[in-house]
Order: C-alpha cells, then structure tokens, then sequence
C-alpha cells in the first residue's frame, strides 16, 4: 500500500507539519537525511540539478544546498541545532533568494520507529510569522523546488543574480 | 489586508469560528460575546469584510454576519499543492531507500556509496 503525505497547516498559525510513513528503518531515512550523496539524490525534482556544496551533519554545523536549472541557481542554507541519530534533526532553514534576509525556520524532523521495517517522519516548521509561512508556499519557494519554479520565478524576476554570483 | 494576515488575528479567528458555530450572528450578537468595546470589534469585522472572509445582510436594522467560505478554500488548495509536491519527493526517497535496503542486504560490509 503506497504511503501517503499529510501536511498539516491551521489557519493563522505560524506552523506547519508534514507526516509521511516509509517502508525502511528510521536508520536508513535518517542517513538519507544527514549524507550529502544521499541527499543529492530525493531532494527536488528530477529536472533540477541538485548540488550538496555542504552539509556538516552535527551541532553547530551549517549546510548549503543549490538547486540549478537554465541560468539559475536557488541556494538555501542553514545550521543545525542537534543531530541525534537515527531519532531527529533540528535547525534552521533559509532561502537565500528572498528580497529580504532573516526570514528563518526553525524544522524539527522526527523519525519514529514503527517495527517490521518502518518508520515514520514527523517534520514541524515553525516560522516567524503566518505571512512568512503561507508566503512561502504561496510564492512556490517550496513548491517551485518540484514543479520546475515557475512561481519562484516570477517572485525573483526583477531581483539582480546576487546569489548566483555568490554560489 | 490579504486573508492570511487576517486570519493572523486571534480575535478575528474566535469571531469566525462562532460565526461558523452559529450559521450566522448579528453585530450586536457578535459585540455581546466580547470583553472588547464595539468599536474593536467593529474593527476586526471590517478587516473580516475588506478579506471576504465574512459577507453581510441588512435586515431592517441589523447586520448580519456570514461566513464566506472561499477565501478558506484558497488556504486549503494551498495546503493540497504542498503535501502533493512533499509526495513527489518522498517518492524518490522511497526509490533511494529501495536501493539502500538491497545494498545493505546484498554488501553488508561495504559502506553505501
């Protein structure tokens, strides 16, 4: 039976989580998480060049991350807060395109032992206001990863190639 | 305001959920369920108007407030676009976990990758 995702967002709150069940040891989902050769390959859709330029796995360790495609390069960023295999990952998230910086997230990501091969990950994104939360859904910054970022880039046209410089 | 900052609002989120509760309520109705004056309550529910989050009806002398459902259903497609491209990407890590469990079953004293 396929699994299935469930996100959940309450109107007017400033958090929002994603469930999904896996058919695999939590131990395997985390590696998948936490290995830069393993993250390269689930994280945005196919079409997309995904690039781990960093990903220091542990307290006080930063990642990196770009996505490419044509001219483009989308980079996010961030900074762990705890690392504890294979149970959770705590840190920050952040989109370095955004017109403005100092938007973070603060994503906690659980991943629950179910037996007989399975888990469950449990992942909470707490944002720093309700207009930061469904602005990014809304302007595609998450969605865009998937589905070829026609809304990221109608949000960054305009915008000078800073980052791409930068990456 | 757009819908979301409007739902931002506590007092604002309570006034829609009665109004949800109850069908529909007069202003009076609505100002009598606060400790807050009118006028603030007068307030939220122009912000509830200007966002369409609530219609209203005069009849007679009174205003009677809805709930306009559509703006809800705008947050909701939302929240169905997200949880279908966060599956698109689960997707692939399940086809990764795939191999990851035929490795650690085929070469289990090599490390993956």
């Amino acid at each position: 039976m396929a699994n299935k995702t469930t996100v959940t967002a309450e109107a007017g709150k400033q958090e929002l989580f994603v469930i999904r069940e896996f058919d695999a040891p939590r131990e395997l989902v985390f590696r998948a998480h936490t290995e830069a050769a393993l993250y390269e390959k689930w994280v945005g859709p196919d079409d997309l060049a995904m690039t781990v330029e960093k990903m220091e796995a542990h307290a006080g360790g930063s990642y990196r991350f770009l996505h490419t495609r044509g001219g483009h390069v989308y980079a996010f960023h961030g900074v762990y807060h705890e690392v504890l295999a294979p149970e959770r990952i705590i840190g920050t998230f952040e989109f370095d395109g955004l017109p403005e910086a100092g938007h973070v997230i603060m994503g906690t990501t659980k991943f629950e032992d179910l037996g007989g091969g399975r888990c469950r990950l449990v992942h909470q994104s707490v944002f720093q206001s309700v207009q930061d939360r469904d602005g990014m859904v809304q302007s595609g910054m998450e969605r865009g990863v998937v589905d070829g970022y026609n809304k990221l880039d109608e949000l960054l046209s305009g915008l000078r190639e800073t980052n791409t410089a930068s990456a | 305001m757009d819908t979301f900052a409007a739902l931002a609002e506590p007092t604002r989120r309570t006034i829609l959920e009665r109004l949800a509760a109850n069908g529909n309520m007069s202003a009076t109705d609505i100002y009598r369920g606060f400790k807050s004056s009118p006028p603030a309550i007068s307030q939220h529910l122009k912000v509830l108007r200007e966002a369409k989050l609530v219609r209203v009806e005069k009849r007679a002398q009174q205003r009677i407030y809805y709930v306009n459902p559509e703006p809800m259903k705008e947050l909701e497609k939302w929240i169905k676009q997200f949880a279908a491209t966060k599956e698109q990407e689960f997707q692939s890590l399940d086809k990764l976990l795939e191999t990851m469990k035929a490795d650690a079953e085929n070469a289990p004293l090599l490390p993956f990758e």
